[in-house]
């Protein structure tokens, strides 16, 4: 970008600065900003930063419940586990940069979130990801998806800390955005969580961690605005990961909060040192001195703006207590970081950066913060699909080959050449691997073990946003249910397209309040999160995805249950009550090539009471397997049931009020499957009725083959073969192949 | 038992290797930073898992440089036992501890699952308790566990018995299918001549616990605490 000689308001507007707020900016200063600053309020108030399309409709989301230590505002959201200790989570896009860049873009999206969570002094103790790529065809979905993956996996499986699940789909709506949001657990004392807020006038503010390049300049103001045909001149945009660094950075980190060194800290992320030395001065109230002479930098030569904007990863700022620097600097010495006493703490609520002896640049913090835009954007609430009788669906041809067809379609098929890329068993506490309804990892040298889901089915919330949020909300819960885990806190990645054009407003604003209500139902509140916006290519947008991650808590690490059917001669009982609603479903869309109807309306009272009750048969030790229904309905859950166990399944009566059909691939909500002991299923029934919650037995374990007599028999190898095979064959097609289809 | 764990920048599976000789052997092991220059008194050496600098140049190249490993080099050679794992293993390859190479997977992927090896010899510190020829499943987590040697290497480490575990499948045979990344010979663990040194690319540490998938890399302390008492 040539910055010389042209007009400021020009380049204001190349750095995405309206007109009205590059005149707001004028205003607050009461002069013109020099470049320094203008790149400053620039990502400041970008949407990636300053949250200005959503923020009205954020405040409207649930945070608060007893267990909640710390919610939205800081690095990462908190929940109290018991014991002294506590669970800190978050997840996070990397869209923009992993659609240019998939490797870097990915890495840099879990070490961006890896970061977020020991910034507050946990230990990451887990690695999850929602992902969502083009239609499977599309010349560029297989290059995407490999170098996510490898991303994904370079990234944790250096740092040490296991990906232990996530969700992955394709959609020809993600063709020109791709979604990586990526998901850290970490678990820290609760008498041990570091805040970011600076205070203490004259305090030492240090600089941690890699030195600062040209990389990553303009990352924020990039992940700000649509794609086109030229986004791939982006690509000097997106940064570089070093997770052998970040493990240093991880350790030293660790390492120091164990002293009683810090006042506040927080990591450089999206708009680098500026985001983070503005965020923890205003939060501290205070102001800030840096002399950028004193920044580590990678070459020589680095402009304030260049320093200000670099978005070089694995970088740490922190205000230290006066006389501890000595020992900080010992123990970032050890670990072979760089570390700088970069400036200090003053009282004026100023930013004031000094390079070669003169200002170059001077901003009030508290309106650089509290003046960043707040806009009420116009938008059209998305109709309700009319409703859609379980007869409105024709049948198909043979239900074996419609659930042969369902179980290789690519939303659904094993995704096990992804996650075997993964390291998920390192710190060897995973006791549910990537496979199961939630992964489990044991709290390290307890007894207790947390379950995490990724959740999120943006078919629905295209056709209904408020519906579909909120069942985004409830299958976490209910994934979390499903492994015997008591649901505690979510976190959020909202996915959307343009919000300056109403109907994307509306899906965003539909999506907010049905996240809303679903928490607020289900005792599951927001406890952190964040929104990416402009997920647009010429004009077509991403299908609305926000993407729910939750975290729950199991008290006894024993009781967890899978989803496998390991033995014969085991009663299933269905959990729930099904309609037929096939609206949205998989099988109008895999088999009749339909995507209409409405989604599935979630009954909340319902969701809270069928799960509750599952999870009490689940703390009494009585599951023998659990699996929750979700895509492709009940015929698709006892499928994967069986195929988890090696374990057959004969159902033995279909109700006789619905199409076969219907009942076998409705998505009705709040149903799971159980497996118990055939001489418990009679009083687990008796007891579901005393609770109003529908229980019916519908098969027995055994065998080889899923069947039901007089209608159809598909044997477990023939389901495997279309299961695990989809995934690995397109990864391994000669490239031809797919181009032929562009 | 004395253990000493060796810590690298960048390894991860240092405190797995801990958790699963205290959970095995009831006794603490000591960490040793890789900057010391001297080991403590110790019976075992465990080389752990990971990416010691980054796998930086080479897996393993820069760690074998590390100042203590010219004292787990000496104390080796005069017969202290070395366990070596994953990136442990790549360390003691590039320290000159064990012959060979481990190099890119033939998929040329991270490869993370549970493999099923024979154990082909038990007459070593690290593997008497298993039965010999016993089928056991451990967990692979790696980038470049692909060993190679020359002809002469995979031959004098066959005629001494020094192939220790081997890729089988579930049944115990060896096969082209069930070998996950291309290793020669199937090979997923070698000793030295002396059999005191064990390089292996699975992970023992992680398979101590019915929980985790599997409890057969007890036996591999649970050998080291019997053959070290």
């Amino acid at each position: 970008m040539d910055l010389s000689n042209r007009p400021l308001a020009e380049i204001a507007s190349e750095h995405g600065l309206s007109d009205q707020e590059f005149d707001l900016v004028i205003t607050l200063l009461g002069r013109e900003p020099n470049l320094t600053e203008l790149g400053i309020f620039s990502v400041m108030w970008s949407e990636h930063c300053s949250y200005k399309s959503s923020k009205r409709w954020l405040k409207t989301l649930p945070t608060e419940a007893p267990w909640v230590i710390c919610g939205p505002g800081e690095n990462a959201g908190i929940v109290d586990i018991g014991d002294g200790q506590a669970a800190v989570f978050k997840m996070e896009s990397h869209n923009h940069p992993s659609f240019i860049e998939p490797y870097q873009g990915a890495a840099t999206g879990v070490g961006g979130i890896l970061r977020d969570v020991f910034t507050m002094g946990a230990r990451p103790v887990a690695n999850m990801n929602a992902l969502r790529f083009g239609a499977a065809d599309h010349p560029r979905t297989r290059h995407l998806l490999a170098g996510v993956v490898a991303g994904i996996g370079g990234y944790g499986n250096c740092i040490g800390v296991p990906t232990v699940g996530g969700e992955t789909n394709f959609h020809p709506a993600y063709n020109g955005n791709i979604l990586v949001n990526a998901m850290t657990v970490g678990i820290a004392d609760t008498d041990k969580i570091f805040y970011s807020a600076a205070s203490g006038l004259g305090y030492p503010v240090v600089y941690v961690g890699s030195k600062t390049g040209r990389d990553g300049i303009h990352g924020a103001t990039m992940a700000s605005a649509e794609f086109d045909d030229d986004s791939e001149e982006k690509r000097p945009t997106v940064q570089v990961g070093d997770p052998f660094t970040e493990k240093l950075l991880l350790e030293a980190c660790l390492e120091l909060m164990a002293t009683d060194a810090i006042v506040g800290i927080q990591d450089m992320g999206a708009a680098g040192l500026t985001c983070s030395t503005v965020e923890m001065a205003d939060k501290g109230g205070v102001g800030v001195e840096l002399n950028l002479d004193q920044v580590p930098t990678r070459e020589t030569g680095m402009s304030a703006y260049e320093v200000m904007l670099s978005e070089s990863q694995e970088r740490m700022l922190m205000v230290l207590h006066p006389g501890k620097e000595a020992l900080a600097q010992s123990i970032f010495e050890k670990w072979e970081l760089d570390f700088a006493i970069v400036g200090q703490l003053t009282e004026t609520e100023r930013l004031v950066l000094k390079m070669d002896g003169a200002t170059v640049a001077d901003i009030p913090i508290r309106p650089l913060v509290d003046a960043a835009p707040d806009y009420d954007r116009p938008y059209n609430q998305v109709a309700a699909p009319a409703a859609m009788a379980p007869d409105d669906s024709a049948p198909p041809n043979d239900i074996a080959d419609a659930l042969a067809t369902l179980m290789a379609t690519p939303d659904q098929a094993d995704k096990s050449w992804i996650w075997t890329q993964y390291d998920y068993s390192v710190m060897a506490d995973t006791i549910q691997p990537p496979g199961g309804d939630a992964a489990v990892v044991r709290v390290h040298g307890t007894g207790k073990a947390l379950a995490i889901s990724t959740d999120c089915t943006p078919r629905y919330c295209l056709a209904d946003p408020h519906q579909g949020a909120a069942q985004a909300v409830a299958e976490c819960w209910r994934n979390l249910t499903a492994v015997g885990a008591r649901p505690l806190a979510i976190t959020d990645c909202l996915n959307f397209g343009n919000p300056e054009r109403p109907e994307i407003m509306g899906q965003i604003v539909g999506s907010i309040q049905g996240m809303g209500e679903a928490c607020r139902a289900l005792d599951f509140p927001v406890v952190s999160g964040n929104v990416s916006l402009y997920n647009e290519t010429n004009g077509k947008a991403i299908l609305p995805t926000p993407a729910i991650g939750g975290v729950g808590l199991l008290a006894d690490a024993a009781k967890m249950v899978k989803i496998g059917l390991a033995e014969a001669g085991y009663a299933v009982l269905l959990i729930g009550v099904t309609t037929g609603h096939l609206g949205q479903s998989l099988y109008l869309r895999e088999v009749l090539g339909r995507e209409d109807g409405p989604p599935p309306p979630v009954d909340l009272e319902i969701e809270r009471r069928n799960g509750d009750f599952v999870r009490g048969l689940a703390e009494s030790g009585r599951l023998q397997a659990c699996h929750d229904l979700s895509d492709g309905g009940l015929i698709v859950g006892l499928a994967e049931m069986s195929l988890a166990g090696g374990v057959g399944v004969e159902i033995q009566a279909a109700p006789d009020d619905l199409p076969l059909h219907a009942w076998l691939f409705a998505e009705d909500q709040a149903r799971y499957l159980v497996a118990v002991r055939v001489d418990a299923a009679s009083d687990i029934m008796a007891e579901a009725a005393t609770a109003d919650v529908a229980a019916t037995q519908i098969a027995t374990t055994g065998g080889e083959d899923l069947t039901l007599r007089g209608a159809f028999t598909i044997s477990l190898e023939r389901l495997r073969q279309a299961h695990e095979c989809w995934l690995p064959d397109l990864m391994a097609a000669p490239r031809e192949e797919t181009k032929a289809t562009q | 038992m004395r253990a000493s764990i060796i810590v690298f920048p960048g390894s991860n599976c240092d405190r797995d290797a801990q958790v699963a000789i205290e959970s095995v052997t009831g006794g603490t092991p000591t960490m040793v930073w890789h900057r010391d220059s001297n080991l403590p008194d110790t019976d075992l050496i465990v080389l752990p898992g990971g990416f010691a600098h980054g796998d930086y140049l080479r897996c393993g190249a820069i760690a074998a440089h590390s100042p203590i490993m010219k004292d787990v080099v000496r104390r080796a050679e005069a017969g202290t036992p070395v366990l070596a794992i994953c990136n442990g293993f790549q360390v003691a390859i590039e320290a000159g501890l064990l012959p060979g190479a481990l190099v890119r997977n033939a998929n040329l992927k991270f490869i993370c699952k549970p493999v099923h090896l024979r154990v082909e010899n038990t007459h070593t510190p690290f593997t008497h308790m298993y039965d010999e020829d016993e089928v056991i499943l451990l967990p692979i987590a790696n980038h470049d566990g692909n060993y190679m040697a020359d002809a002469d290497t995979l031959a004098e480490l066959t005629d001494q018995g020094r192939i220790v575990l081997r890729y089988c499948d579930s049944a115990g045979a060896v096969t082209e299918a069930a070998n996950p990344n291309g290793s020669a010979m199937n090979i997923a663990g070698i000793a030295n001549a002396e059999r005191t040194i064990l390089g292996m690319m699975p992970h023992p540490e992680r398979f101590v616990d019915e929980a985790l998938g599997g409890d057969y890399g007890r036996s591999v302390f649970g050998s080291l605490m019997g053959a070290l008492a």
